[in-house]
């Protein structure tokens, strides 16, 4: 078997896998990552996103090859070392956009991306980077304004930097 | 009393874990060498399994099994998630085996395979070598029905599974009393529940030679109990976990997967197994909601009295039984308290096909009545140019009533408020006005549609909910419910109430989430609504209890009495006064380490709910619809819902929310299809599948009408499935407002409607 390497979440992995695994399938069975979750393995619900080299991808469609040498953010990489949450998650919790979860680790990672390139989005602007991203419990409600929140308060934060 | 915690918008019990990415579902349990199971599907939707060559299958390297339904057991068993009936003349229908030799829809499960790996699994599927004799498939109910058509199961003439109704009143002479008489006939579609982890489980065999099942399910105790009958052995054999769920929505209301990988552990001597669904496989051979066709004559008075009513419905059940036997009643009965007259009849056929199989879908056939009923009844009131409101307000039930049929009474009813607060909310006679005489081809309107629904199913049901508490050393507590999280937010209003009744904060109670049926209290599961009223009943009685013994605990403490104390704020405090006593943990303490007096305090504590309690609620929805296209955009929309008291707003918001969203898609976008001829699903994937994305979705008004309902400890009733219900009749009747087009049929996408435009002369 192949081996990889590739940086997740800030540290460095070597691993032998198979040659045609996908991204998603080493995190959640080499790696033991399981946050990262599948919900139909073909790129149209989200659930899978990870952030590669800062861009949200699927990462259900991505060869493990491909992230060689890249850089890989999940879900569990997401919080500070000392364990302090981002805010996309303080405010997925506060606000209530939280419910079975199967999406929530997709909706943040796709929310991050959003708010890494454009702090300040507009409704709109929300909606479109999180459509490629399904959730059946929430209407979407609660999740638009969380993003709305974390932004505001990575806004404040930054502010006062 | 001021709450503490109940009523209070406290964060869910699982949301650090779940935004972390620590929260373990099914498929997060990897084990070591655990093998893959996959399933060979029928490519025909009728068809007689002559002969299974698998030798070559068998010879593939990395193969460890293959079962056909000559190597599992025969037993028939039924696979929908109700209590076991003592009486068998009551109990579920036993028409599923593990695996079968007559395929009944495209996506039968014909022959399984098990193997080291997805690949090797799926290279095996391709090498076994199925004869099938293909029957005449049967795709409609009117196919199904027609006089010697071929049988779906042998046992059933006419493939008719069920067709119990009701009557109530003297139907003929209403229509004879009524100054007017109605008639429409409206159908609904079948769509599937898309929860967005497909359906899993994994098996394995531990030390002691007992099943453990870990598997994504809403009711592991009557799983236990299935795969008992299906495999044929002592369901104290067989130990069913149930982890994080991700979403569930009456799909995992239903023993899918579960038979099939314990026979799957067992033909590899044990060894663990996963069966993982993809989602093509997970939209076609688990669930689907069922499809209905409504005929309704109704009988109105000059003034907009509803006398009577006949609605014959017939449902679409798929190839197997599951919940097929009680949807259509179930809708037709938590309907019909809603508009009490002096005569319904209800005649319900629920047919076989050769379909997916239909089961239970958030609101159990309410959503679909509801649809016809309401929408029939704004036909009904523009014909005789009353207002939809008043038509309805004129004959809404009112607190007091009692079902003539089953007994349970409205003790609490707050739907004229809930219209009250809707019609203000969407500014409903101030826009009437404006929207009076529109031309253009953008047209906007304004529908409304109401609905009553249970708590839970009681008298049809046993309704019985367990809770255990455990006192820790330090003053908080352990929770365990038979209950089942699947995302509604359950686990998180337990712990509010053990925190209300023990006056302690939230997180002191420590919610256990996972189900396991050798350590969990015996609960029925997450359906029908049902979790926070009745299990939140054995919730209340359990701290209640475990309060009195802390007292008492106390009082021997400190000799200060019993009933002259209480607990605030995690201390022991007077009653009268408030003057904290001692910390609560103190007690704790005590209980565990006290030389002469120790003796933990526990309580383990069942509660059969003889009970149910009706909820009310109502839409309100503004849309434009575009003439030229026939799309239709939802620019406002309002749920008012009298669920009692609430106990947790954030969670309920989030479920109404939840449910609006999928009435949206109900009635707008979503169907599953199939090619007419053969049965082959056309549509089975998140991309064809119309579900509604987030830019489908408009902003969704919330509200509630607080009443307290008597029969709960803490005034609440059902709130989970019942935001679905209404949407979609709204929806419609907001565009028959707009365009005068009574539209018959979901979902209204642009095509269907865009042909009812024309053929009503618009286009």
């Amino acid at each position: 078997m192949p081996g990889f390497k590739l940086k997740v979440n800030g540290r460095e992995y070597r691993v032998e896998a198979p040659a045609d695994i996908t991204l998603l399938d080493l995190l959640r069975e080499y790696l033991g990552l399981t946050g990262t979750k599948e919900g139909c393995g073909k790129g149209e619900c989200g659930a899978c996103t990870v952030l590669l080299d800062g861009q949200a991808v699927n990462s259900c469609l991505i060869p493990a090859a491909k992230a060689e040498g890249a850089e890989v953010l999940t879900i569990e990489g997401l919080a500070a070392p000392d364990g302090k949450l981002h805010p996309l998650q303080e405010a997925f919790i506060t606000g209530g956009a939280v419910q079975c979860g199967f999406c929530t680790p997709g909706m943040i990672l796709s929310a991050k991306a959003l708010l890494d390139s454009n702090p300040r989005p507009c409704r709109e602007e929300i909606k479109v980077a999180l459509s490629g991203n399904l959730c059946r419990c929430t209407g979407y409600a609660k999740i638009i304004a969380a993003v709305e929140k974390a932004a505001a308060v990575m806004a404040a934060a930054d502010g006062k930097n | 009393m001021a709450s503490t915690a109940v009523g209070q918008s406290v964060t869910r019990v699982d949301a650090v874990a779940k935004v972390t990415g620590q929260a373990k579902y099914t498929g997060d349990f990897i084990f070591r060498d655990m093998l893959v199971g996959k399933v060979l599907r029928s490519p025909y939707a009728h068809a007689i399994v002559k002969n299974i060559d698998a030798s070559q299958a068998r010879a593939l390297p990395g193969v460890e099994g293959i079962l056909t339904y000559k190597d599992v057991p025969r037993n028939k068993f039924p696979t929908a998630g109700h209590p076991y009936s003592l009486d068998p003349a009551h109990g579920d229908k036993a028409d599923c085996t593990i695996l079968t030799e007559k395929a009944r829809f495209v996506g039968d499960a014909v022959a399984a395979v098990i193997a080291r790996d997805e690949l090797t699994a799926a290279e095996a599927l391709k090498l076994i070598k199925v004869e099938y004799e293909v029957l005449e498939p049967l795709l409609t109910p009117e196919a199904a029905m027609r006089e010697g058509a071929p049988l779906i199961h042998e046992d059933c003439p006419g493939n008719i599974l069920s067709a119990s109704g009701y009557d109530i009143g003297d139907i003929e002479g209403a229509f004879k009393e009524a100054d007017y008489i109605f008639e429409d006939e409206l159908e609904t579609s079948i769509v599937q529940h898309c929860q967005l982890e497909n359906h899993i489980s994994c098996a394995y065999v531990d030390s002691d030679g007992r099943i453990v099942i870990i598997t994504s399910t809403q009711i592991p105790h009557i799983i236990r109990r299935i795969v008992g009958q299906a495999l044929g052995i002592p369901w104290g054999r067989i130990r069913v976990i149930k982890p994080c769920v991700g979403g569930g929505f009456g799909s995992k209301q239903d023993a899918c997967l579960e038979p099939l990988v314990a026979a799957m552990t067992l033909a590899v001597g044990g060894r663990p197994v996963k069966l993982e669904l993809s989602r093509e496989e997970c939209m076609i051979a688990t669930r689907t909601r069922h499809a209905f066709k409504f005929k309704i004559k109704t009988g109105v008075s000059r003034d907009g009295r509803l006398i009577g009513m006949h609605i014959k419905a017939i449902a679409n059940t798929g190839a197997y039984a599951s919940h097929g036997h009680s949807i259509a009643m179930a809708g037709g009965s938590k309907f019909r308290i809603l508009y009490p007259m002096q005569a319904l009849k209800y005649e319900p056929c629920t047919v076989y096909t050769n379909l997916p199989v239909a089961g239970a879908m958030r609101g159990y056939g309410s959503p679909q009545i509801t649809f016809a009923v309401e929408s029939h009844l704004d036909n009904i009131a523009s014909k005789l140019h009353i207002d939809p409101i008043e038509f309805r307000l004129k004959n809404l039930v009112k607190e007091g009533y009692v079902d003539p049929l089953n007994g349970n009474a409205v003790r609490s009813c707050g739907i004229r408020e809930c219209i009250a607060r809707g019609k203000e909310l969407i500014k409903w006679d101030e826009k009437k006005a404006r929207y009076k005489n529109q031309a253009g081809s953008r047209r906007r309107g304004l529908g409304m549609a109401c609905f009553s629904y249970g708590s839970g199913t009681y008298p049809v049901g046993l309704e019985i909910g367990g809770a255990r508490i455990v006192l820790n050393q330090d003053g908080s507590v352990q929770l365990q419910v038979g209950a089942t999280e699947i995302g509604q937010g359950s686990d998180t209003v337990f712990a509010q109430m053990v925190a209300e009744v023990l006056g302690i904060p939230v997180d002191m109670v420590h919610v256990i989430s996972t189900q396991d049926t050798d350590i969990s209290p015996f609960d029925t599961g997450a359906y029908a609504s049902r979790q926070t009223y009745i299990t939140g009943m054995a919730v209340a009685r359990a701290a209640a209890e475990v309060k009195e013994k802390i007292l008492d605990f106390a009082w021997g403490m400190t000799d200060i009495p019993a009933h002259a104390l209480d607990i605030k704020g995690a201390n022991i405090v007077y009653k009268h006064s408030g003057e904290v006593v001692m910390p609560l943990a103190e007690v704790a303490l005590h209980t565990y380490y006290d030389t002469v007096f120790a003796k933990p305090i526990t309580s383990d504590t069942s509660n059969n709910a003889r009970v149910n309690a009706f909820v009310f609620g109502v839409t309100f929805a503004e849309v434009e619809v575009d003439l030229k296209t026939g799309r239709i955009d939802v620019l406002e929309i309002y749920n008012v819902h009298d669920s009692g008291r609430i106990i947790n707003h954030q969670l309920a918001a989030a479920q109404v929310h939840g449910g609006v969203g999928m009435g949206i898609g109900y009635a707008l976008s979503e169907q599953l299809l199939f090619d007419e001829k053969t049965g082959r699903p056309l549509n089975n994937n998140l991309l064809d599948y119309k579900l509604p994305t987030i830019m489908d979705i408009p902003a969704i008004g919330v509200d509630f009408v607080e009443t307290f309902e008597p029969t709960s400890p803490f005034g609440c009733k059902a709130l989970g499935e019942p935001p679905i219900i209404p949407v979609a009749p709204a929806i419609r009747n907001a565009v028959f407002d707009a365009t005068g087009v009574a539209l018959d049929r979901l979902p209204m996408n642009p095509q269907r409607v865009f042909e009812k435009f024309k053929e009503a002369g618009l286009i």
